[in-house]
């Protein structure tokens, strides 16, 4: 029990960690803020491309989306971050980042918000064009508000998941917080620094993680 | 273009380390069906297990569940890793994705089939109960079976998900097929080894992405 406490909850450890995880958090909260709009932005496109009459249009979306959904995030961004530089194309860590999570992001949010374009009612739309509106107007003003609606819960879960996600940046070097608490770790060979980044993380997403189990309940009932 | 594909699709290359990267393949395909075999099984269990509602075992259930969908698999896979052999506990990396990837897939499990199970209507309880059948009786043989069918698109969706994520256990040196490919990488000094691994994981998993949407328009049509 004290060899546990010790190697894993070391007061005094996660103290001088402390400030190192904080600039590594900052650095977390930084990818968030850049890549979950992006994400919802090439998302929403994937999404209207795939509902598209356009065939062409229809299957490339299509393909975009199983094909990001089918490759691992961590596979894509090795790809950019170790695979680019032989070809002479060097990035830094944090647009490799940007990048591999961009493809990825949009992926999964255009298969989100495309089950919500599907699920609204064919007559919405109808209705909305006899009124005189335009099928930009219609999108913009009947079709989308319903569609995000009927898929909030999705699309919260998902960005829960890119939040996690982000932790993969550690794996190309991004002092991100996992990243910052691995260095901490190895300098001091204790588990603390990283039970501390967990907590932190905890902190972040437990609540979202309540909210969504709420909101799924209620929608089953 | 020809030191394009002499960098992501250099054949000398490709012929060298296609055996290794094959080997890989049999060891993420391993790792995803004992995941996906141990998680739902277990996620199932824990859903069965909070179908009692006594509450300190609930709570500890749901708990566990929170936890393990909040925190991200890469954080509980060094802890474990890296954390465990501190306090005399060794295990292999295979070992650790396994037991990790497989608990976080438990956690979401469970909250998917107790989703299922709430939401049962209450009549089929009832009706089993009014029959004879007693209480675990009547989750086994007519509530389960309904709730698993209604849980089946989410399910698939979450287990492929979390089976992708083999792919984080190349951080602490698994030889599956990016561990491999990174590998083979470094020795080649060339990226067509990630290229291929790349191909190797679509061709795996994109059956399964198109599986998955059609199972999702199929059942949940019917259920809504």
């Amino acid at each position: 029990m004290d060899a546990i406490i010790q190697q894993f909850f070391n007061i005094d450890i996660m103290v001088q960690a402390w400030p190192l995880l904080l600039r590594g958090l900052g650095m977390t909260l930084l990818i968030c803020l850049v890549v979950i709009p992006m994400g919802l932005v090439g998302g929403l496109f994937a999404a209207l491309g795939s509902v598209s009459h356009l065939r062409g249009i229809r299957w490339a979306a299509i393909a975009f989306v199983d094909f990001f959904r089918a490759l691992p995030p961590l596979v894509l961004l090795i790809f950019l971050y170790a695979g680019l530089p032989f070809a002479g194309l060097r990035i830094s860590p944090f647009v490799a980042v940007v990048i591999g999570f961009f493809l990825n992001n949009s992926a999964y949010y255009a298969e989100i918000i495309r089950a919500g374009l599907l699920s609204v009612h064919k007559g919405q739309t109808e209705a909305a064009r006899s009124t005189g509106l335009s099928a930009g107007q219609t999108l913009i003003h009947v079709t989308l508000p319903q569609a995000l609606r009927n898929v909030l819960p999705d699309l919260l879960s998902n960005t829960v998941e890119v939040v996690k996600l982000t932790s993969l940046a550690s794996v190309v070097s991004l002092g991100e917080m996992l990243h910052q608490a691995g260095l901490a770790r190895s300098v001091t060979y204790n588990a603390s620094p990283i039970v501390l980044a967990g907590l932190i993380y905890l902190v972040l997403l437990w609540p979202l993680v309540r909210v969504i189990s709420r909101f799924e309940r209620r929608i089953a009932s | 273009m020809s030191s394009f594909s002499d960098t992501f699709l250099n054949m000398d290359v490709l012929a060298r380390y296609a055996p290794s990267i094959l080997k890989g393949v049999g060891v993420t395909i391993l790792l995803s069906v004992l995941i996906v075999l141990t998680g739902v099984v277990v996620g199932t269990l824990l859903a069965c297990l909070r179908s009692f509602r006594v509450r300190l075992l609930s709570f500890f259930i749901v708990v566990f569940a929170d936890i393990f969908r909040a925190l991200p698999p890469l954080v509980l896979i060094l802890l474990a890793f890296f954390g465990l052999p501190n306090i005399g506990v060794v295990l292999t990396s295979f070992t650790v994705l396994y037991l990790v990837l497989a608990l976080v897939l438990a956690a979401f499990a469970e909250e998917i089939v107790w989703a299922g199970i709430t939401a049962t209507p209450k009549g089929q309880w009832e009706a089993a109960r009014s029959t004879g059948l007693g209480y675990t009786q009547t989750l086994g043989y007519v509530v389960l079976p309904q709730a698993l069918r209604m849980v089946i698109p989410p399910l698939t969706n979450r287990a492929i998900a979390i089976t992708k994520m083999t792919a984080l256990g190349m951080v602490i040196g698994v030889p599956d097929i990016l561990g491999q490919a990174t590998t083979a990488q470094s020795f080649s000094a060339n990226a067509s080894p990630l290229t291929l691994a790349a191909v190797a994981y679509v061709v795996i998993f994109l059956p399964l992405v198109v599986l998955s949407r059609w199972l999702e328009t199929r059942f949940s049509r019917g259920a809504a």
